[in-house]
């Protein structure tokens, strides 16, 4: 990717990617209840990250993410695994879903509960992973 | 109890951290660790001795009846004992056989993972669990005799023990589940009780081949003796270990423990004798026929397993004593006989026992150490082995089966044996000194520990038979079968006919051993009909015919060609799903389906879109067209308020066109590869399926299989999966594993693409 940049391109990218990276988390947390969750709000997040790369290119595109992608996919993965265990720990079975409705002064009751876990490692499994598929092809190319 | 178990592979895990810090001191701490276990176990003699048995069970994975179930019993207290005792001189040993190479760690992670694997499968309740100890005992050793993986023989002889012994472990699964259905338990010690039910139903037979398969190609019967002297490739350690004391008896093990259950029918006397007598002929005479000090060490230690193979067939109340005495002694002087056989090789820096002669200067604890161990291999008094050998002799002169046949069979071993024996201890030690590759001296004191301890208790218990007691050999013999055994153990039963047979064999021995070289030439005459056309050229054989296989099939299914794998998979689903459908849905499609004006003009875009991706000669056109007919599914998603589909259909469009842009520049320019004929064919591929999906839809809204589990969903939603978006409550919650499953293979596709990626820049080929 040594095309000289497009400037439109890179303020598009540089304004987007903030207010896209809101709304997947947006997408996130109302998954439970409204149209989103993990998976779309990853692709929300990753196609965010993909129009920066096309932007800035890889170099500002890792230095931007600080993380390699395989780990981000890793960590989702173990965050995933990890939610299956409040089940086991308090004695039932795997996968069974704990919740917790707090009531918190200003904000009102919150539903927090071990599947927003699961669904926050599905979302960085995909970010993960997606961007590693496309860094690894991007680098390909150059 | 489960700690003693799981403690083995808590310590095996840690390793790899521990080892940097420990060095050189390793193996001194990590023997720790069995030799408590060795006290622990050692406090429940006197229960066990008093006829208790102590249990523990916890649930693992109760919908398939599977409990980490544990049984301490006798016949588990003496393997437990001998696993851990064995292995803390072993694990202690190994710290100086393998001082100063870097893959002491590995070696201690595996060894360690062996010992806990055995010692649960010994301690075992339940016939999951016990199977799935096996596999893992199974694996470690593969991993151990492989341990010298940039050799080719040890590859090749890691795998062959491995394909053997996981083979038998197949039909073993099958036999334990048959065995389970029959006594409607999978607990050992319910089985146990219910020999009566299970000899007298219809699948005794195939399940008894089955376990019997399983447990002979474990320890090593004829005709699946050969992977044991192979597996010599090890660390001596490793075979000290594994291949003498332990592991091996697995199969012993489980014919003992089932003995109860399965034993004293006539396929089980005939089988069992006949086989564990082969085999202990067929070990003897092979030990004699080796030089190599480890092989003669393993060919008698198939010996030593036919005959615990043949004493478990024999199966009287003499045989069942005999079984734990031999097994006892046996364990005490082969463990240690493998361990001298170490030091030697160590300190000479050859294997071969042609090669050393005169040692006992350069080595005289040494010698002294193979001289008591070998006595006891030999049975000569007043070494336990000699104890063995006697109950054994006295049990095959009472076997109600064929004793005539066993007890020549035993003589002619115990002959054999002598003559082995002399070529351990007395041929490497005295006669004219040779020149070895390595200038011997004693070994270190750590790996003498070892044999002294072992040799030392084959002559206590000689001499003090009091010392294991009558009552807990009583106890574990106890465990085979299912009255109360009552065992006596003394060294002088008296001027017995066995005794007779022992000097008989001990003068024939010694005959055998002063002419051993001849003898050896005499018996390199059978070589052709006993390596060359054995048992071992068939596995060769059958291995060949498997790559032989593999080789033709293999062009055929993977070509390398996405289009032919493409028309396969369409082809074989066209198949089977059109074969389902033709024959059970005959003539009842939906009709009259209302069709939106809207709806039509989405489908067209999709048909002319679809046509035009066919028929482009540009690729950025065809990612474009592909692009189209992808959101135009996402728009029927949104008409049909499927809100989350379609937006992830959206998002999964836009991020494969960003793909395939990506990959587009690196592609050479198009060129139409494929003929018109070929074309032709593609099209039909896929208006077969296309033919196909459309049928089944019409035949899905026509067909109401069962009530819709939408309705479940929909309604418990929110008191259950506290969310009011079914889909992604059935994502995260109702159906969580699947979409973990779902997430792990995304991930792994990502690696997937990445390591091709850089595979293909390393090596800056074209082709990954």
């Amino acid at each position: 990717m040594t095309r000289p940049r497009s400037l439109i391109l890179q303020t598009m990218a540089r304004l987007l990617l903030p207010l896209q990276l809101l709304f997947s988390v947006f997408m996130l947390l109302r998954g439970h209840d409204l149209p989103g969750g993990g998976f779309i709000a990853g692709l929300v997040a990753s196609a965010g990250f993909v129009l920066f790369l096309f932007a800035f290119g890889i170099p500002a595109t890792r230095g931007l993410l600080g993380v390699d992608p395989r780990s981000v996919a890793g960590t989702g993965l173990l965050l995933a695994v990890a939610s299956v265990l409040p089940g086991p720990l308090s004695g039932q079975p795997a996968f069974t879903a704990q919740w917790w409705e707090p009531v918190i002064p200003l904000v009102g009751a919150v539903k927090i509960g071990s599947p927003i876990i699961f669904d926050v490692g599905v979302y960085l499994t995909v970010i993960g992973a997606l961007l590693t598929i496309v860094v690894s092809l991007a680098e390909a190319e150059e | 109890m489960l700690v003693a178990v799981l403690a083995g592979f808590i310590l095996a895990a840690l390793v790899p951290w521990l080892q940097p810090y420990l060095g050189e001191r390793a193996g001194r701490l990590y023997a720790l660790l069995p030799a408590a276990l060795t006290l622990y176990f050692a406090t429940f003699l006197p229960g066990v001795a008093a006829g208790e048995a102590s249990q523990l069970a916890l649930p693992w994975v109760p919908g398939l009846g599977l409990e980490l179930a544990f049984h301490l019993d006798g016949l588990s207290l003496l393997f437990a004992l001998l696993i851990c005792g064995i292995g803390a001189l072993v694990v202690l040993y190994a710290g100086d056989y393998l001082q100063g190479d870097p893959r002491q760690g590995r070696f201690f992670v595996q060894i360690l993972a062996f010992m806990a694997s055995m010692l649960g499968l010994v301690l075992s309740d339940n016939l999951i669990a016990l199977f799935i100890f096996w596999e893992l005992t199974s694996i470690t050793s593969y991993m151990l005799i492989g341990f010298d993986h940039e050799d080719s023989t040890a590859r090749r002889a890691a795998l062959q023990g491995l394909v053997v012994t996981v083979g038998g472990g197949l039909a073993l699964l099958a036999g334990l589940v048959l065995l389970g259905t029959v006594a409607g338990t999978y607990t050992i010690s319910e089985i146990v009780t219910q020999g009566e039910a299970i000899r007298g139903h219809a699948y005794y037979l195939p399940l008894l081949l089955l376990v019997l398969l399983g447990a002979f190609t474990k320890s090593a019967q004829v005709p699946f003796h050969f992977w044991l002297p192979n597996a010599m490739a090890a660390p001596t350690p490793v075979s000290a270990y594994l291949h003498s004391a332990t592991m091996v008896k697995a199969g012993v093990y489980l014919l003992a423990r089932l003995h109860p259950a399965l034993g004293g029918t006539d396929p089980w006397i005939v089988i069992c004798s006949l086989v564990g007598g082969a085999t202990m002929v067929t070990g003897a005479y092979l030990a004699v026929r080796s030089t190599g000090i480890k092989w003669v060490l393993a060919y008698s230690t198939v010996m030593a397993l036919g005959t615990l193979t043949m004493l478990v067939g024999v199966g009287t109340e003499a045989a069942m004593v005999a079984f734990v005495a031999f097994l006892l002694g046996h364990s005490l002087y082969k463990g240690a006989l493998f361990l001298i056989a170490g030091g030697l090789e160590h300190e000479t820096g050859t294997k071969d026992i042609l090669a050393m002669g005169g040692l006992r200067r350069a080595m005289p604890v040494t010698a002294l150490l193979a001289a008591v161990s070998a006595l006891s291999l030999a049975g000569l008094p007043p070494l336990f082995g000699f104890i063995g050998k006697e109950l054994m002799l006295e049990a095959v002169l009472a076997a109600p089966f064929a004793g005539a046949l066993l007890t020549l069979l035993a003589v002619v071993t115990a002959v054999l044996v002598v003559a082995a024996a002399g070529v351990v201890a007395l041929r490497p030690f005295y006669g004219r000194p040779r020149e070895t590759p390595k200038a011997p001296h004693e070994a270190p004191n750590a790996m003498l520990a070892g044999p002294a301890v072992l040799g030392l208790l084959s002559l206590l218990f000689g001499l003090v038979p009091g010392v294991p007691g009558d009552a807990f050999i009583s106890a574990a013999a106890g465990a085979l079968s299912s009255e109360p055994v009552h065992a006596h153990l003394a060294l002088w039963h008296g001027l017995t006919l066995p005794l007779g047979l022992s000097a008989l064999a001990v003068a024939g021995g010694a005959l055998l051993y002063s002419r051993w070289d001849r003898a050896r030439a005499a018996m390199r005459r059978l070589d052709t009909p006993l390596y060359e056309r054995g048992p071992e050229a068939g596995y060769d054989w059958l291995m060949a015919a498997l790559e032989g296989l593999a080789r033709r099939v293999t062009p055929v299914l993977q070509h390398g060609y996405l289009r032919h794998y493409i028309a396969t998979t369409v082809l074989t689903l066209v198949a089977l799903v059109g074969f389902t459908l033709l024959t059970r849905y005959q003539g009842s499609l939906a009709t009259g389906i209302d069709v939106r004006f809207y709806e039509l003009v989405i489908a067209v875009l999709l048909v002319v879109a679809t046509v035009f991706a066919c028929r482009t000669q540009s690729r950025l056109g065809a990612v474009v067209s592909v692009g189209v007919v992808g959101y135009a599914v996402a728009l029927f998603y949104l008409l049909f308020s499927a809100p989350d589909l379609s937006i992830t259909q959206i998002l999964v469009e836009t991020l494969t066109v960003i793909l395939l842009v990506l990959v587009l520049f690196k592609l050479p320019g198009f060129v139409s590869f494929s003929s018109p004929q070929q074309r032709a064919w593609d099209a039909l591929v896929a208006g077969l399926l296309g033919l196909l999906v459309t049928t089944l839809l019409l035949v899905a809204i026509e067909h109401q299989l069962a009530a819709p589990i939408s309705e479940y969903h929909l309604r418990e939603s929110v008191p259950l999966g506290h969310g009011r978006n079914v889909v992604n409550v059935i994502i995260v919650d109702y159906r969580a594993l699947d979409t973990l499953g779902e997430i792990f293979v995304v991930a792994l596709s990502a690696i997937g693409v990445y390591s091709m990626i850089q595979y293909t820049r390393s090596t800056g080929g074209d082709r990954p």
